[in-house]
């Protein structure tokens, strides 16, 4: 009923093979992009982008790295606080050397420093699985962590072991400090958010991809049919680290401009993004987005409802966002293991039947 | 039943639309996570304070004090959520309890014109009001706790500490690390050797530094410590039986609940302060009648009197005051964000200001200036007696080293001035 197919041919491969088959699916997409991209900077404000839409986009591109890595490859990994404190700590040294240069071309640079230090800690990948592996990569978190600490270097010898985003621009308008506009940040965000999306989106859905997924699926069998394991895992850190690395930079330059290592890339940044991937879905784009919303935007919705509109004590709200957030995974785990994307797509199959069941 | 009456009363209140603008003193409090223990008592006095001066005087100058609390679990993100959330309805100044949140807000308070009032923590090189406009850390900073301990350990030794050990314990995070240069500028001067022990967040694995002070055999320990690592460190102090009274504690490190958890072994701890403590001031008996008797208290109402309640109300009073001489300056009630600035920059509080509002011989007396944001950087000794659980004063306040901070701070806010472009703006 909602989801009419009928006259929607696709008499090319290409027509076929796109991410949206269906037309309204293509549609919604569209309007979303432009509702994003054209309507929302001119209505945003302080609040809108910096409490909820800037943490929402640059999440969610950790998300999609992390994505990458565990639900396409499928090597767990709990060193993403790390590799953010990477993206960030690459974004000041080059935002401090190099004043001139576009804030672009920095986060992109972050980037690939990110990949490059990814590939190094993927690299016991080659030997080691699972649990172990997980335990390699908590070990890139902790010992990443303590450099940025120890070594002043990092942060350019200031005495409280901080970093501080000095006032940088793009095209001539503000886009990090405090006086920056509302709209230009969420617009730098959302730009970089909306390329990692497309990039993951046909990278998972090339060889590139395919082999990830070949990997993940049985690494011996994948090894067996040509697929280069060493090529393959490597491959798979690299471009999660470098989205990863993307979204610590844009974190620490455009959404908090001051931060402290310890505690803004702690272990529990690596359990976050892990546990968006895990409650949004395995091995999908869009569950990268479901979930870093689901954990971004639930906690301030709860905040919202119980404090500023119940008017109830910050503690008790705070405390039962605790218990909600906590037993809504629990249920989503319950009720759909792969996922609020899997719910999203049994809700889509259902809706293309609907009102005729079968 | 309780809650869904005031949230049918706030609704109501809601509705009815607001009568009369009120000052907004928004609360950046923390009653959850690691660092509860110490954001319960401070919140709780910051509210019973602004609570009193409503029911008791009406407000400040007639016009009604609102208190918004907001829940920032001492989370910079949910820090600048918070700080977001409240800054639309003319926030009169921003007391956010956490060094990491300060630095996050500095830039941002400033481009809106709102002030800030680190007290005892934040950046400390925010003294310099050329530099930093809207913040201030009256009546006293990091560096004064540190050459506070340092200035202590000078009295007890006949003013030479030439060769003497001093380990610094502290929180790994901007807030423990502020010390550390001044300590080390402090060190040169009086001679004596400084050993860095930094603890992680959140602070309750501390045995490797408890092993390496029993190695090092430091003459005496200093502590930056906040949250649940206080009493830790406490804890293991007693656990290789350091002598307790070697062991001095910053202003946030010499709470009750600090050391109440090591039962006897706590006793002599020492912690540096810059205001008084206990209950014996006559403000307590009108918190007890307005507020405490008048089912208004904050939170539980059981930390009136705690060295940290003390605080988070003495925050509070000096907040008030500033209101009051900015509502003077510019002859209004209704002041705004940029009034309560001027206010706060022209703030004095004398003895008997103080007196006058039943906190005599409270904290010290001191006078904000445009160049001056920090006061006059007075400490004073605090010591814990396990058996009365009661600290006392054993060292009244006194000047601190301002040579060498001055210098510091004058260093360190020229290098923000010079990172940020900005002009000296004090005649």
């Amino acid at each position: 009923m909602f989801y009419r197919e009928a006259g929607d041919f696709h008499t090319t491969y290409t027509s076929d093979s796109q991410t949206f088959p269906i037309k309204f699916d293509r549609y919604r997409y569209y309007v979303i992009l432009v509702i994003a991209f054209l309507v929302v900077p001119f209505i945003i404000n302080d609040y809108w982008a910096n409490a909820i839409l800037l943490p929402f986009l640059i999440y969610a591109i950790a998300a999609i790295g992390l994505n990458i890595l565990t639900g396409y490859c499928g090597q767990v990994s709990l060193g993403t606080g790390g590799f953010m404190a990477v993206g960030a700590y690459a974004c000041y040294k080059l935002m401090t050397a190099f004043p001139d240069v576009s804030m672009f071309i920095h986060v992109i640079l972050a980037g690939a420093i990110t990949a490059v230090v990814g590939v190094l800690f993927g690299l016991p990948s080659l030997r080691i699985k699972g649990f172990y592996l997980a335990v390699a990569t908590l070990a890139a978190q902790f010992f990443l962590l303590w450099l940025f600490n120890k070594v002043p270097w990092f942060y350019n010898y200031s005495a409280s072991g901080q970093i501080n985003a000095p006032e940088r621009e793009v095209f001539g308008i503000l886009i990090t400090g405090a006086s920056a506009p509302a709209w230009a940040t969420y617009l730098f965000c959302l730009i970089f958010c909306f390329a990692s999306a497309i990039v993951a989106r046909n990278l998972t859905r090339g060889t590139v991809g395919r082999k990830w997924m070949a990997i993940r699926d049985m690494d011996i069998a994948a090894e067996i049919i040509g697929v280069n394991p060493l090529r393959a895992k490597l491959s798979a850190f690299a471009v999660s680290s470098f989205f990863v690395g993307i979204s610590g930079a844009l974190f620490f330059s455009i959404y908090l401009g001051a931060v402290e290592v310890g505690e803004a890339f702690s272990i529990q940044k690596s359990f976050l993004v892990l546990f968006m991937v895990i409650v949004g879905g395995l091995g999908s784009i869009f569950g990268s987005f479901a979930g870093a919303a689901f954990l971004v935007l639930l906690p301030v919705a709860l905040k919202v409802l119980g404090v500023d509109m119940l008017g109830w004590p910050t503690d008790i709200v705070a405390h039962f966002q605790l218990v909600i957030v906590g037993a809504l995974i629990i249920f989503f785990l319950i009720v759909e293991p792969h996922g609020l994307a899997q719910l999203w797509r049994l809700a889509k199959e259902k809706l293309r039947l609907w009102p005729f069941p079968h | 039943m309780k809650l869904k009456l005031t949230s049918l009363a706030l609704g109501a209140a809601l509705a009815a639309g607001p009568a009369l603008a009120d000052l907004t003193f928004p609360d950046l409090s923390y009653r959850t996570g690691p660092y509860a223990a110490g954001g319960i008592p401070f919140s709780d006095g910051y509210n019973d304070y602004f609570t009193l001066l409503n029911e008791r005087d009406g407000g400040i100058g007639g016009v009604k004090v609102k208190v918004t609390e907001c829940e920032t679990g001492y989370n910079t993100e949910k820090g600048v959520e918070c700080y977001e959330a409240t800054k639309g309805d003319s926030p009169m100044v921003y007391q956010p309890l956490s060094t990491g949140i300060t630095y996050q807000l500095i830039p941002k308070a400033t481009a809106d014109g709102i002030p800030m009032h680190t007290m005892g923590y934040g950046r400390t090189s925010a003294k310099n009001g050329d530099v930093f406009s809207n913040v201030f850390n009256y009546p006293a900073n990091y560096w004064d706790g540190a050459s506070g301990v340092v200035n202590y350990l000078l009295e007890i030794n006949d003013g030479n500490i030439n060769g003497k050990k001093l380990a610094l314990l502290y929180h790994n995070s901007a807030y423990g690390k502020e010390p550390i240069r001044t300590l080390e500028e402090l060190s040169k001067k009086h001679g004596f050797e400084l050993v860095l022990l930094p603890v992680d967040h959140p602070g309750q694995e501390q045995k490797s530094q408890w092993l390496q002070i029993r190695r090092e055999k430091p003459d005496y320990v200093t502590m930056w410590g906040w949250g649940v690592m206080n009493q830790v460190a406490i804890q293991e102090a007693a656990n290789i039986r350091y002598p307790m009274e070697n062991f001095i504690g910053i202003w946030w490190s010499g709470a009750e609940h600090d050391v109440l958890p090591a039962g006897a072994a706590a006793d002599g701890y020492k912690a540096v302060t810059f205001h008084n403590v206990g209950r014996d001031f006559p403000v307590f008996d009108d918190i007890q009648t307005y507020v405490i008797d008048a089912g208004k208290a904050a939170g539980a109402g059981d930390q009136v009197g705690n060295v940290l309640y003390n605080r988070g109300m003495y925050a509070a009073m000096l907040a008030a005051e500033a209101a009051k001489t900015a509502q003077e300056i510019h002859g209004t009630q209704d002041i705004t964000p940029e009034m309560m600035r001027d206010g706060m920059e022209a703030l004095e509080i004398t003895e008997e200001k103080m007196a006058a509002l039943g906190m005599p011989n409270f904290g010290p007396s001191f006078k904000v200036t445009c160049g001056n944001h920090g006061g006059d950087g007075m400490v004073g000794v605090n010591q814990w007696d396990a058996e009365t659980q009661t600290w006392s004063l054993i060292s009244d306040f006194k000047p601190t080293d301002s040579e060498v901070i001055g210098a510091l701070i004058a260093e360190d806010s020229a290098a923000f001035a010079a990172e940020n472009n900005i002009e000296s703006r004090c005649k």
